[in-house]
């Protein structure tokens, strides 16, 4: 069962890698790399109940939080072309 | 074959296409977002293979920490890559010749997970950090007793490495020496900052 779980898990980081690379929009792109990172973190924990040791689920949370920190920034990044200046908080609020 | 080297065989896979992909793109926010994906590949691969700590910190530092440099060093500059008529064969060249150089000093290594490696079949290593590692060190957790004193020398060497690179980049940058007047703020700290409109009621 864990073995089907791992090998459909790996089709569809095919699946999320190729609408990585072919993109067309940066969206596109950004959301493959955020489901892939989700994918990770399932494998990982996948990959650790199929090894016996759960104990991976604590790396594969980590895992979430990082991928999120990344995603928010690029996001960032896109909207307001700069990373921490604070000029555009006045238009905002 | 087994799940697991199998599992590693196709992460390697997609390590080598999210590489290429990276080299392709001209969009420079899109490839810093598949360095991203290359990082989550290569720690996915790592915790394939046992490599706990490096899993981490290739999480921590490469999906994290790195992807958010490269956007603030992208801040400075535009997203597109500069095109060029033609790639340098020397740089092509120099890069493969290194890397076969690395892949070369690779083949003297025991293979992954070899049961018959120099640090399993020795008599008294793993004896010895278990057994005396915390009257010898100190700390009760082995792992940090090898990397920091029974490794010592080559943790030493990995700091000479990171401060060598940060010495390079300092020189590419230039250090540039501030001048002084330049420095000074416009208003000192706790001052109330004056409105264009009031300037009379300072000169009271």
């Amino acid at each position: 069962m864990f073995v089907a779980a791992v090998l459909a898990l790996l089709a569809t980081m095919v699946l999320t890698i190729v609408r990585a690379l072919l993109g067309p929009t940066l969206y596109d792109r950004l959301s493959a790399v955020n489901s892939f990172g989700t994918k990770i973190m399932l494998f990982i924990a996948v990959f650790g109940f199929l090894t016996g040791r759960p104990e991976f689920l604590d790396i594969a949370l980590v895992y979430s939080l990082i991928n999120f920190v990344a995603t928010v920034a690029v996001l960032k990044f896109y909207e307001y072309d700069d990373l921490g200046s604070g000029a555009y908080q006045e238009d905002d609020y | 074959m087994s799940l697991e080297q199998f599992s590693i065989a196709v992460l390697l896979t997609f390590l080598a296409v999210a590489a290429i992909g990276i080299i392709v793109l001209r969009d420079l926010l899109a490839a810093v977002i598949l360095t991203g994906l290359y990082s989550l590949i290569a720690a996915g691969a790592f915790v394939v293979m046992d490599a706990m700590d490096v899993a981490f910190t290739e999480a921590a530092v490469g999906s994290g920490i790195s992807t958010i440099l490269f956007l603030g060093a992208l801040s400075f500059t535009k997203h597109d890559q500069k095109p060029r008529g033609n790639d340098s064969w020397l740089a092509l060249l120099f890069v493969v010749v290194t890397g076969g150089l690395l892949i070369y000093g690779t083949l003297d290594m025991p293979p992954y997970g070899s049961a018959t490696s120099p640090a399993q079949t020795h008599p008294q290593l793993a004896k010895r950090f278990i057994e005396q590692s915390g009257d010898e060190v100190g700390p009760p957790n082995i792992v940090t007793s090898v990397l920091a004193s029974y490794r010592g020398y080559d943790t030493l060497g990995e700091t000479v490495v990171v401060f060598t690179a940060g010495v390079a980049v300092m020189g590419l940058l230039g250090l540039k020496r501030r001048r002084p007047e330049e420095e000074l703020p416009e208003h000192a700290p706790g001052d109330t900052p004056h409105e264009p409109g009031h300037d009379n009621d300072r000169m009271t």
